[in-house]
């Protein structure tokens, strides 16, 4: 083995210095980019939900005016959606999928570069709009007309409007990679009903941006259209309707919340058996959970619109759908329960987090239920009782299981244990404080006070309410930074965890931690759903006389078929490149162009852009990627 | 809904305490026996069960929904309220006209066009009716009625920009002769007596954004101020007293910071002989 072990360190190995910075190709290392990255917007999202709690904290105080608490509480959306939650779930994706189907890379290695540097630009070109005082200031929903050029002349839209479209480039090439990889490179054997359930809710998560994702940017295009060339989309006056946009954005919005919580659902699944020491009861149940709220969550982007006077029979059928979208999820409570309770938990920190998740999301989950009925909707529609449901839905169902994710795989991804003590000291701040901070806003809402306020009048009794709310913000936030530091903690004095602290039985847990550049020593067959408890064997690398594949003459990765996975090619994978990071680099300033309006700019970026992709695709001989 | 929610949630915290409970028990083997009721019980507990109940709960409020339509229908009197960034400007069908204030009488199902002069509002008295949108293109409409008399405090829902916070609405109930007079008082013009607060007003930049009918100020950017000292809050967020007119006169954008009135040019002599005479308008 030692000998497959060299060759594969000569081959898949990068060299240091700049070329491999910019230029690496390694998931791993893409992937932790991703989860440094958008841990970092998580801090910036969440600097901005403090700031805000801070000015509701009491009836009229003027901590920050207007304009900047309008801009605060966009950008906190934006931030916490397209900066911070797709890209970390991306980011575990892009690390652990390769691992768990027991692959030596993602399909598209350079794709997956080009994703993260596009998610890096996007997120610093829509930064950037706080540098000249003009960031997005009309909702992460930016609705119709108030964001067209009239009512909002700024850049603050134009930034959302380009930085939406900039950072969907970068989605829609990570969710494309993720399917062919899903697809057509695990492990021989991984039949489609062994694909771990994470797998599987990435792979759920994927399709739902290729066809949502379409809308959202259609929709930012005709707003560019509208606001920088005179068309009228949108414009009542001129035969246009501002429902349009509301519809084109909701059909990609609603989706886009089940692209946030099915991977975190598929956290929780990776999670549970490991700690609860017995098989997922209720696989089957689960994977078509997942895969049936991704299909019906296309069904209910009008529940966001009932108070719009819609037609009362549209209405109908879509609260029918709201109301069916629940069961999926509820199979998915039930199943993680029935596991927990027939295996024998460990408390620690994972699992402790798994059960904050699920109790919110709960909450968060029944309230979800209310909104499917029209009429309580249309009371409690854009009222401080959504902002609960969704913090509950969203926080709870994504960022509790991102949190048990960090404690569970950081070991994996550092080789170093976490501190278990501050683990769970971060829980309780995180826990307390998060339930102390929303759950009164479900009564503010039903109090009457509406959400996207930057004050609210004395005398309405409101005030209580809101100091707990704030109270509980700067508590998660503490939680958080107990989180940061115990992961920074870790990397130097935590204990050294080797390939498997916890007993897990996906294949993340057969190799090293972290994984070498190539992953395994040879891509094993796997024979089970569990197959690290099944198969002994896998933990020093699968001999190839029991199924291991060396792949140890080239730069190569295997390819099989679709639902039972035979092997049926070996792929050539490519090397470090620095075509991505230059084709980002024009791209970048192409969207600056279009944003200040420098046409002429943008038209030279566009051609650099495609000469970056003719230098990308320059024929190499052999050895590069087929 | 709230006590199917609790019920829902107790289940789950039950489930977990048990795991809990029982993982301390325990040792740390695996354990890969296959369990006989564990695909049952996610088919009952995860599907049936919430299939009968959703079930349920989306036939009651399809029921709900139907019911709150078709009271509208009895609606004999018709409001036209129309939202403006950043207040809503009241239209009753005898040509009074006024702002963020709304008279109603009491125990009359009353029908209220939505309409909106620039971005999209919501109108939402939480006491009264569930909310509705006002939209650019749409004619929306929405029935209130209240069963007692007094002051429903309402406030925009649809986030509409810089003052969304201070878009309040006051729908005020009372007994239909009350009612009665006041909505024939608000359609006279303004009586009309000279002075120097109505000089400054008509020759200064008042009267090219406000309304007082009867005289030659017939601006339509702002509220009609025809009748302005009988309404009981300033923009909707003050209470209506001369300080605090005289405070807005001399700089909405203080009370109102982004509002579309712009600090004035008069005089603190010449704001108090505009307060003067508007408070003399009732």
């Amino acid at each position: 083995m030692a000998t497959i072990a060299q060759r594969l360190d000569a081959i898949w190995g990068e060299k240091p210095g700049l070329l491999s910075f910019i230029g690496t190709v390694d998931h791993k290392r893409i992937g932790m980019r991703y989860f440094y990255t958008g841990m970092l917007f998580f801090v910036f999202g969440g600097i901005e939900a403090l700031i805000m709690r801070t000015q509701l904290a009491e009836a009229r105080l003027h901590l920050v005016d207007p304009e900047t608490y309008n801009q605060l509480f966009s950008m906190h959306g934006i931030t916490m959606m397209f900066l911070f939650a797709m890209p970390v779930l991306s980011g575990f994706g892009n690390y652990f999928v390769p691992l768990m189907i027991g692959a030596r890379d993602m399909a598209f290695p350079r794709l997956n570069a080009f994703g993260y540097w596009v998610f890096l630009a996007g997120g610093l070109f829509m930064y950037s709009a706080f540098l000249v005082g003009h960031a997005p200031d009309d909702g992460w929903f930016n609705y119709l007309p108030l964001g067209d050029s009239t009512f909002s002349p700024g850049l603050n839209i134009d930034y959302y409007a380009l930085g939406l479209i900039f950072l969907g480039i970068s989605t829609t090439g990570g969710a494309i990679n993720f399917i062919v990889t899903i697809f057509k490179g695990r492990a021989p054997g991984m039949t489609l009903n062994r694909i771990p359930i994470f797998v599987w809710g990435e792979l759920a998560m994927a399709f739902q941006i290729v066809f949502a994702l379409p809308m959202l940017t259609l929709a930012c295009v005709m707003l560019v259209l509208q606001r920088k060339f005179g068309f009228h989309f949108f414009d009542a006056a001129a035969g246009g309707d501002p429902l349009l946009w509301q519809h084109l954005f909701w059909i990609f919005g609603h989706p886009e919340v089940y692209i946030v919580v099915l991977p975190a659902f598929g956290i929780a699944s990776a999670i549970i058996p490991t700690h609860s020491r017995r098989p997922m009861i209720g696989y089957t149940f689960i994977v078509l959970a997942e895969l049936g709220t991704a299909l019906i969550g296309f069904g209910v982007w009008v529940h966001h619109m009932f108070a719009t006077g819609l037609p009362q029979m549209t209405m109908a059928f879509i609260s029918a759908a709201s109301f069916m979208v629940a069961i999926p999820s509820g199979v998915q409570v039930f199943a993680w329960l029935a596991t927990m309770v027939a295996g024998k938990i460990r408390l620690n920190t994972p699992m402790l987090y798994i059960i904050g998740f699920i109790t919110t999301f709960v909450i968060g989950g029944v309230t979800g239920v209310m909104f499917s009925s029209i009429p309580f909707d249309q009371q409690t529609h854009d009222s401080m009782f959504v902002v609960a449901h969704l913090h509950y839905v969203l926080f709870g169902g994504a960022v509790f299981p991102m949190l048990a994710a960090i404690h569970h795989w950081g070991p994996k991804m550092t080789g170093r244990m976490l501190s278990e003590r501050l683990g769970k000291i971060s829980f309780w701040l995180v826990f307390v404080g998060f339930n102390l901070n929303m759950f009164p806003l479900h009564i503010l809402g039903i109090l009457g006070q509406p959400r996207r306020t930057y004050t609210y009048e004395r005398g309405l009794g409101w005030d209580i309410h809101n100091l707990i709310s704030t109270v509980g913000a700067f508590m998660l936030g503490v939680g958080v930074l107990v989180v940061i530091w115990n992961w920074y903690r870790s990397k130097s004095r935590g204990a050294e965890a080797g390939p498997d602290p916890w007993g897990g039985e996906t294949l993340e847990w057969a190799t090293s931690s972290p994984p070498p550049h190539y992953n395994f020593v040879t891509v094993p067959t796997v024979r089970s759903k569990e197959p690290v408890w099944d198969q002994p064997d896998l933990r020093d690398g699968q001999a190839p006389e029991d199924g291991g594949y060396a792949l140890d003459s080239g730069h190569t990765t295997l390819s099989t078929s679709l639902l039972d996975a035979q092997p049926q090619a070996v792929v050539h994978m490519p090397h470090e490149t620095p075509w991505p990071f230059y084709l980002t680099v024009c791209l970048s300033v192409l969207f600056f162009g279009l944003l200040v309006d420098a046409y002429a700019v943008a038209a030279a970026a566009a051609i650099a852009s495609a000469a970056s992709i003719m230098g990308w695709f320059w024929p190499r001989g052999e050895t590069q990627e087929t | 809904m709230l006590w199917i929610s609790t019920g829902v949630f107790v289940v789950v915290v039950a489930m977990l305490v048990r795991a809990v409970l029982r993982g301390r028990r325990t040792n740390d083997d695996l354990d890969k026996r296959t369990i006989g009721w564990g695909e049952p019980f996610i088919a009952i507990a995860g599907v049936l069960v919430p299939v009968l109940i959703l079930g349920g709960v989306y036939l009651f409020s399809l029921g709900q929904m139907n019911a709150l339509s078709t009271v509208g229908a009895e609606a004999k009197m018709k409001i036209d309220v129309i939202g403006h960034d950043w207040w809503w400007e009241v239209r009753y069908p005898n040509g009074a006209i006024t702002a963020n204030e709304i008279h109603i009488p009491v125990g009359e199902v009353v029908r209220l066009n939505l309409t909106t002069a620039d971005v999209i509002h919501s109108f939402w008295v939480p006491e009264l009716q569930v909310k509705q949108d006002q939209i650019p293109g749409h004619d929306n409409s929405l029935w209130i009625s209240a069963d007692e008399p007094g002051r429903y405090r309402g406030q925009c829902a649809e986030f509409c920009g810089l003052q969304h916070a201070n878009m309040v609405v006051t729908v005020v109930a009372e007994d239909r002769d009350a009612y009665d007079t006041w909505v024939a008082a608000e359609a006279r013009p303004a009586s009309t007596v000279a002075s120097d607060g109505a000089d400054i007003f008509m020759s200064s930049s008042c009267a090219g954004c406000h309304a007082i009918r009867g005289t030659e100020a017939t601006g339509q950017l702002g509220p009609d101020l025809t009748h302005v000292a009988s309404r009981t809050t300033i923009a909707g967020v003050l209470d209506n007293t001369p300080t605090n007119l005289a405070r807005f006169v001399a700089d909405p954008q203080t009370v109102k910071p982004g509002v579309t009135m712009p600090p004035t040019e008069l005089s603190p002599e010449e704001v108090d002989a505009v307060v003067q005479y508007l408070e003399s308008l009732r």
